[in-house]
């Protein structure tokens, strides 16, 4: 090992744990629409997970939280960055200098984080879908969304298991958490739908991406296994019709991207 | 296996378990939570080991204030990862305190209570992006420098936290380093955001040594002690050392006009640190003790719901096994 590589940058460390598909090969504008989605999902949830660590309940939730947050952005980073292969973008431009009607996520994923029953609920139900997709999208013929399925599957194995262990806990622990984990689920429950609906780009990119209507069935399999060790029923009631893969987002979206781009924007020229 | 019970000090034994610690210290060995110790030596230890851990937890809020806005995902990585480390050292060092025979809740609720001290440092506030920065290169510099001899602190628990506590802090000071290096390398206004940082934070990092030497209370018998191996002037000095060539690197200039080598005294000459600055901010009249303080209750009480749904839930599965049993 020579001198150079001993003393490796933040950079060089940071890029080569983090992130997966930075081969050079570059996406198709339908490829990239679809890293887009994936992406968009991955960072806004990364986002909202960040403002917890600091407000946990107990500090090993500090570390778990900051865990997945860290996890998510890892995944939002490589699919930005791959997604702005189609058109000379880097992960920075798509997340500090889109404006709201550009991002493309579901409103499972913009859902405020609420009380720690709130957040749980919509991490138990992001990390089973993704749980769900990512194995699967490890066989998509684009190999860039394969390598990078493969990283996050590893890693959405463990959020499932963490959000699962937390809805056991909070619907089995107290009177005060069992209310509160069972009016968390049924507000996030309207948002689920949106999740498996096939939008037209999926017809585009067989063999690339995973159809999502094919992901209910594993899906509503874990969720009725979860549920039925926490003797929690399915929340039934209104469904919403979302939209976030055509730009139309939660009424929350707005604050969220103002926060977070606020100091890039401030600076438009400068690089950090 | 020995029990607590079987390890209080009695009577006729104390002199012959007091010369073994005093062999122990002049060996340069470690204390174990197993060996007899000097219940002056425990209550120093606890208090000491639990500052550092407050201080950690604190410490996380001035820097998870720009997570949310941390200006590319690529620095939103890093500090997340930072703060989230900053968690786990002070788990380490809370488990450290507990093999004292101290808990965890009863440490936090001194720390909510405003009865427990932590750093100062964390009292200020961090009102743009290249805090982050000088935080790092500044205030963690700091840290090292104050733990590093830590590593070798006599007791066994401490010593092996520190060491790797030290190891990530290295990483924490390179990063706060190298945020300030790509600021002073931008634009104007970032050039203007990194020096303005580094004149907020030089004086409080300086601080963060103690008091001198002639005017800290419990740091001779600490010496003694072998928990501390330098004093706290002499760690001060070894700090401006580090930071004068790196800050040429930078191309900040550090805010005291009268800092420079003195061959013959074979040390910095510096301007007078504001002591009163100091021991206000000590006393809790710092810009954001409260906030602090505030944040840490407020996300302590709202989860305490939380904490107690997960002992309820671990009760019963331990009761159901028993039943199974």
């Amino acid at each position: 090992m020579t001198d150079s590589e001993v003393h490796v940058s933040v950079d060089q460390v940071e890029l080569s744990a983090e992130l997966e598909g930075d081969q050079g090969a570059v996406a198709t504008p339908d490829v990239a629409e679809y890293a887009l989605w994936l992406g968009d999902d991955a960072l806004i949830l990364a986002q909202q997970l960040g403002w917890w660590i600091s407000r946990a309940p107990e500090l090993e939730e500090d570390v778990a939280l900051g865990n997945i947050a860290l996890d998510l952005l890892g995944h939002a980073r490589s699919l930005l960055r791959y997604a702005g292969t189609a058109s000379g973008r880097t992960e920075d431009d798509l997340a500090y200098f889109r404006n709201e009607p550009e991002f493309r996520t579901v409103w499972l994923f913009q859902q405020p984080n609420g009380d720690f029953a709130h957040t749980i609920a919509r991490q138990f139900v992001a990390s089973v879908y993704l749980d769900a997709l990512y194995p699967r999208l490890t066989s998509s013929n684009d190999p860039t969304l394969a390598a990078i399925a493969a990283k996050a599957a590893k890693e959405v194995a463990y959020h499932r298991d963490h959000a699962t262990q937390w809805v056991l806990r909070l619907a089995g622990g107290t009177d005060e958490s069992r209310r509160r984990m069972i009016v968390a689920l049924h507000d996030v429950w309207p948002y689920v739908e949106e999740l498996f609906r096939d939008e037209p780009l999926i017809d585009a990119l067989e063999g690339v991406a995973v159809r999502p209507s094919t992901l209910r069935a594993d899906f509503d399999a874990v969720v009725d296994a979860v549920f039925t060790e926490a003797g929690l029923e399915l929340p039934k009631g209104m469904i919403s019709s979302g939209g976030g893969r055509r730009g139309s987002h939660f009424s929350t979206m707005g604050y969220l991207l103002a926060e977070m781009q606020v100091l890039a924007r401030q600076h438009p020229e400068a690089t950090w | 296996m020995t029990t607590p019970a079987d390890l209080a000090p009695v009577e006729p034994e104390l002199s012959e378990a007091e010369k073994q610690f005093n062999d122990l210290i002049a060996a340069d060995s470690r204390i174990e939570p197993r060996d007899w110790m000097p219940e002056s030596y425990r209550k120093s230890l606890i208090r000491q080991i639990s500052q550092h851990a407050h201080s950690e937890i604190i410490g996380m809020q001035p820097e998870a204030n720009w997570i949310t806005r941390a200006p590319s995902l690529k620095r939103k990585a890093i500090l997340m990862a930072k703060v989230q480390d900053e968690a786990g050292h002070g788990l380490y060092l809370y488990s450290a305190a507990q093999t004292l025979g101290i808990s965890r809740e009863e440490m936090t609720d001194q720390l909510i209570a405003g009865k427990a001290k932590y750093s100062s440092i964390f009292n200020y506030p961090t009102p743009t992006w290249a805090d982050m920065g000088a935080i790092g290169w500044l205030v963690d510099g700091a840290a090292i420098c104050n733990q590093v001899p830590l590593c070798r602190a006599s007791y066994g628990p401490y010593g092996r936290a520190m060491v790797r506590i030290c190891k990530e802090e290295s990483f924490h000071q390179r990063q706060g380093f190298e945020i300030l290096l790509e600021l002073m390398q931008g634009t104007p206004a970032q050039r203007e955001m990194a020096q303005d940082a580094v004149n907020r934070w030089y004086w409080p990092s300086l601080m963060m040594f103690g008091p001198p030497d002639d005017e800290s209370p419990n740091s001779a018998q600490s010496m003694a002690w072998k928990i501390k191996r330098f004093s706290n002037d002499e760690l001060r000095q070894r700090f401006i050392g580090m930071l004068i060539p790196q800050a040429e690197v930078l191309g900040v200039t550090l805010p005291d006009p009268k800092l420079r080598w003195n061959e013959e005294k074979g040390a910095y000459d510096m301007s007078d640190i504001d002591w009163d600055e100091f021991h206000e901010v000590l006393a809790g009249r710092g810009p954001t003790n409260s906030q602090r303080l505030q944040r840490r209750r407020e996300a302590h009480e709202e989860g305490a719901w939380v904490r107690e749904a997960a002992a309820e839930y671990a009760r019963k599965q331990a009761a159901a096994r028993a039943e199974v049993a």
